[in-house]
């Protein structure tokens, strides 16, 4: 197969785009194309600071490669899970965004969990129920917490995460399946700051195939970790990424559309008026970030009962 | 017993064999993998999967899932 834009051997083929590109033109187009969706989705300009969460693999390192790259200001943040699992899973991972922040000068915040909250997650998980049941929860809402709190406290303009399509493919799946209405009006590549302490976040990855942020990862040389979460086996997203996968095989841009159409269905309105109103949001009187709950939010209450 | 028309896939830690003369496409399919999963690499370098396998390739599928 060969490159549609120099003829030369192509390296990847996008089946939903019907598009083959070699290696210097797939590095060139992914960039051009980001630049697109963050114009398209107004989710941030030059001049903000952007910080962006990187976990050590290939979309969250990809992302902060290609925003640095179309020169804007990203920060990394980093989050130490304290995962071991007999091969230092959060170390390596560490290790990766280290290397990665030092090989090209980039400023990198990291925050260990059990520094600052006294547990790792898997301790966190072992603790209380929610986390026996559902660690990749636990670990979601930990996560989502100090990305916000670093932000906010950071005067970042911006929180960017390496979501790709394929995971808000599988979340739209997962929500569409058990009707989560509330869960769907608030997907979307850019959840706006809509409460005083919450802070911006966008998906400028969200359009590519977790395939092509592999093949970027791969392509740039970006050193990532490639073992798998040890506590994401089983995990229903990857269920639902293969599932959308078999579609996929047979239909390419499947995922793709399935996504798309849910975005445009959003616009027009299709959801809004069937959903039910979502509380307002009050303040967290141990962290003070927006929590549906009257007193502590989620996290707090979960670091709490954790603590001996 | 082995012929000497084979070549090796390779995911993670499992080992394939299979013939040359396919394309990376229908090895993946005859194994069962899906496609849409792996990124399929030759020496290093990403390749189509409609590449033909040839004779002692040994290809390295790369996984594409991630999650949790």
């Amino acid at each position: 197969m060969k490159c549609r834009k120099c003829g030369a051997k192509a390296a990847i083929n996008m089946r939903q785009h019907k598009l083959a590109l070699c290696k210097q033109h797939y590095l060139e187009w992914i960039p051009t194309q980001t630049q697109r969706f963050i114009e398209e989705h107004h989710m941030f300009s030059p001049e903000d600071r952007i910080l962006v969460a990187v976990s050590g693999g290939k979309d969250s390192l990809a992302l902060w490669d290609i925003l640095t790259r179309l020169g804007y200001q990203a920060d990394g943040l980093y989050i130490g899970l304290g995962i071991d699992s007999g091969f230092g899973y959060s170390d390596k991972s560490l290790h990766f965004c280290q290397k990665y922040a030092e090989d090209h000068r980039l400023s990198l915040i990291v925050v260990d969990v059990k520094d600052a909250y006294g547990s790792t997650i898997p301790q966190l998980n072992e603790k209380t129920p929610r986390g026996k049941d559902k660690p990749c929860a636990v670990c979601g809402l930990s996560k989502r917490n100090i990305m916000n709190r670093v932000a906010r406290d950071g005067d970042y303009d911006v929180l960017v995460t390496g979501h790709n399509l394929d995971d808000e493919a599988a979340v739209l799946f997962g929500n569409t399946l058990n009707w989560l209405g509330s869960y769907l009006l608030r997907q979307g590549p850019v959840l706006e700051a809509d409460h005083p302490g919450l802070v911006r976040k966008a998906k400028p990855l969200f359009r590519f195939y977790e395939r092509e942020t592999t093949a970027y990862a791969l392509l740039r040389g970006i050193e990532y970790i490639y073992d798998e979460c040890p506590h994401a086996e089983g995990a229903k997203s990857i269920y639902y990424k293969e599932v959308l996968n078999q579609l996929e095989r047979n239909r390419p841009g499947t995922k793709l559309i399935f996504y798309l159409n849910f975005l445009k269905a959003k616009e027009g309105g299709l959801f809004a008026e069937q959903a039910p109103e979502t509380d307002p949001l009050n303040t967290c009187l141990t962290c003070g970030q927006p929590t549906s709950s009257p007193e502590q939010c989620a996290f707090c209450r979960l670091v709490e009962r954790s603590t001996p | 017993m082995g012929t000497s028309m084979t070549a090796k896939l390779i995911l993670r830690k499992e080992e394939f064999e299979v013939k040359s003369g396919m394309t990376v496409r229908s090895a993946l399919e005859k194994l069962e993998i899906v496609p849409e999963s792996v990124i399929a690499t030759r020496q290093g370098d990403l390749i189509t999967d409609d590449e033909l396998i040839e004779e002692g390739d040994v290809i390295t599928l790369i996984s594409v899932i991630s999650g949790g």
